[in-house]
């Protein structure tokens, strides 16, 4: 097979969408919350503890849409603890993300052990179902690569120009990325940067949970350890590599995407001759060299990274 | 209304008695899951108490277990003080432990005290180099370490298990991707008879002692405290930030690559992709709950030692999930985070506000 008839085919778009959709959520949500001044190094836990929690809550008799409420009450937990940590308290963003990955991973594995304590095989789920939209899915290739996703694709796009809107073109979106460059001034128009800051964080983590939940409810239908396995901390390079905008992230996530199907079709071809891992790690390769790629021009949030307290001029 | 009020000077209990506290509240917080799984808690404590002092044996396993943290929390300890977000010491770890095992089994051969020291050197060169690329990719290009070093744990884990299904590979080992076994005169010898604590530990210790002198009593030493509180003002005073990011690169990827050294030429014996189950993690665990101090990450390594030694066996015993030790763990490290807050700042509750 050739490049171009891979490259032409719908079904290696289909699957790039696929693969980017459980990035658009992570890297919508590590925007929101660094847009605010936050780094949140919670995110790989928190993909971990969305995509169990998701998982578990369909397993227990919950609807699909209800599980995945409960997966993005669950991120929104952890991201709670993050933001407390790190807003009022102003301790370390990155020890905090940490120990938050730590727990957040450990108390989903936990959890999962003690429910199911000897399942050789994991048992599996009914996730959800590709589209079938009348008219659109019939649509020839576009109709394949993007109308026959699942409901949750569909989700995460609309959460991209969602996320855009509010932050370009509402008040509120304003004072986040006021509060992300300069908290002071926030404060001076009578805004709290607490609150905002807070919110922020638990918001963009319950859409990283949502990342998860697509993992066990959308893509697979089980739970496995070690399953986020990196995409979490991919997410926060192609933060960097989006600009903190949402429409490069949707991009950004995209090409990802391409990259990992195409490595994938690649890996069929040409597979005798290279061993597999040197595939499997071109996606964390490919992120590393995003963020070379990116790094003379980044434009971080200039109060990333600094805490704020009440009071301060 | 609730202000924070810095304290000019912690007492010495505050800071020393913090984490301990952390440590106490993390595992009586254990309780809560353990209620959760139905497990009898009482007992439960018992058991993994027992596991990891309970015997010679046991306390052999716990020490075994404790020495590549002290490594792992040395080396975030000493990245941490620099403010240089080394979160890759488990990459650097098997990176340390690949290239022991591919100048310690076989290809060159010694008398012991020859081989030993090929072998530490060639795994701390091993895991200096892994982490003096993303610090040089931060001083140069200004990319974040915390994403490359977090990365690379990714990229070398699959790198490892590609070696071990080809260069590396044993060709005894019946199709399981390992390597070939360290031989004799490169193996860490044991401590004590028909026990698997061995030299590992005290190479840690040893490590912990030069590194508190080194930072404390050296120009070196200072200049890296120097550039972790204020590295502009560092720069200003006539630092070389970049030489210094990178001594510290060299000395934190060195001991985590020591990690890895330990574990293949003492515990293990040969290298396989399940070596470490996550000692780089933990050692930022082992390193906070240190305070960052050398000696201080003795103390917390033989904690976190015991808590997985500990819930390991109560595990087998009664059957509760084994990453009771993972979550102890993890909520120790949030614990100490908030009571370093607390040794650094005064907490008033005031009933009036405090407004105009």
């Amino acid at each position: 097979m050739e490049i171009i008839d891979i490259l032409l085919a719908a079904s290696f778009w289909e699957a790039a969408i696929r693969i980017a959709t459980p990035l658009i959520f992570g890297v919508l949500g590590a925007l929101i919350c660094e847009r605010a001044g936050v780094l949140n190094l919670g995110i790989e836990g928190i993909f971990t503890a969305g995509a169990m929690a998701g998982w578990m809550a369909v397993w227990l008799g919950a609807g699909l849409w209800g599980s995945v409420l409960v997966a993005a009450l669950a991120g929104g937990f952890f991201g709670l603890i993050h933001a407390i940590l790190t807003v009022p308290l102003g301790l370390s963003q990155h020890v905090s993300g940490i120990g938050v990955t730590l727990l957040a991973t450990s108390l989903s594995y936990f959890t999962y052990r003690t429910a199911l304590p000897d399942v050789s095989s994991p048992p599996r789920i009914e996730p959800f179902r590709p589209l079938d939209i009348p008219f659109l899915s019939d649509l020839p290739f576009i109709g394949q690569a993007l109308f026959s996703q699942t409901a949750m694709t569909m989700l995460a796009l609309v959460l991209v120009f969602v996320t855009g809107w509010v932050l370009y073109r509402t008040p509120l979106g304003l004072a986040i990325r006021a509060v992300g460059d300069n908290p002071s001034s926030v404060e001076a128009q009578g805004l709290s940067v607490y609150g905002l800051r807070i919110g922020a964080v638990v918001v963009g983590s319950s859409l990283m949970a949502l990342g998860g939940a697509f993992l066990t409810m959308s893509a697979f239908d089980a739970f496995f350890f070690g399953m986020i396995n990196g995409r979490g901390w991919v997410c926060i390079a192609l933060t960097v590599f989006a600009s903190w905008r949402p429409g490069k992230a949707l991009i950004g996530a995209l090409l990802f995407g391409a990259f990992d199907a195409f490595q994938v079709r690649l890996q069929t071809e040409v597979g005798a001759f290279l061993p597999s891992q040197v595939f499997l790690m071109m996606p964390y390769i490919l992120s590393i060299i995003a963020l070379i790629v990116v790094a003379r021009k980044a434009d971080y949030p200039k109060a990333l990274l600094v805490p704020w307290f009440k009071g301060q001029r | 209304m609730i202000r924070f009020e810095p304290r000019s000077n912690p007492s010495p209990l505050l800071v020393y008695g913090v984490p301990v506290l952390a440590a106490t509240i993390a595992i009586l917080l254990a309780a809560i899951p353990l209620a959760l799984a139905g497990a009898p808690i009482i007992e439960a404590y018992g058991l993994m108490i027992s596991g990891a002092f309970g015997s010679v044996f046991s306390t052999s396993e716990m020490l075994t277990r404790a020495t590549p943290l002290i490594l792992t929390g040395l080396a975030a300890a000493i990245a941490f003080r620099a403010k240089l977000w080394n979160i890759g010491a488990e990459g650097q770890l098997y990176m340390g432990a690949m290239a022991a095992v591919a100048v310690g089994s076989g290809v060159i051969d010694g008398p012991s005290w020859v081989m030993i020291p090929v072998v530490i050197i060639a795994g701390m060169a091993a895991g200096a180099l892994m982490l003096i690329g993303p610090t040089l990719l931060k001083t140069r290009l200004g990319v974040d370490e915390v994403v490359t070093t977090l990365l690379l744990n990714f990229i070398v884990l699959l790198f490892v298990q590609m070696m071990l299904e080809g260069a590396l590979k044993d060709p005894m080992s019946m199709g399981w991707p390992q390597s070939e076994p360290i031989i004799d005169s490169a193996a860490f010898p044991a401590l004590l008879e028909r026990m698997r604590v061995h030299i590992g530990l005290l190479i840690a210790l040893v490590s912990a002692i030069a590194l508190a002198i080194f930072v404390k009593r050296t120009v070196w030493g200072f200049e890296i405290r120097a550039v972790g509180e204020n590295a502009a003002a560092a720069r200003f005073s006539g630092i070389s930030v970049t030489k210094t990011m990178i001594l510290v690169a060299a000395l934190s990827g060195g001991l985590a690559g020591l990690a890895g050294v330990s574990e293949v030429a003492g515990t293990r014996g040969y290298l396989a992709t399940d070596l470490s189950p996550g000692y780089g993690y933990a050692g930022i665990v082992v390193a906070m709950l240190a305070r960052l101090s050398p000696i201080g990450v003795i103390a917390s390594a033989l904690f976190v030692a015991s808590v997985f030694v500990g819930a390991d066996s109560m595990s087998r015993a009664i059957g509760v999930s084994s990453y009771l030790a993972d979550l102890i763990v993890a909520m120790a490290l949030l614990c100490v985070l908030i009571g370093g807050f607390l040794t650094r700042f005064r907490v008033h509750f005031d009933h009036k506000s405090t407004q105009g």
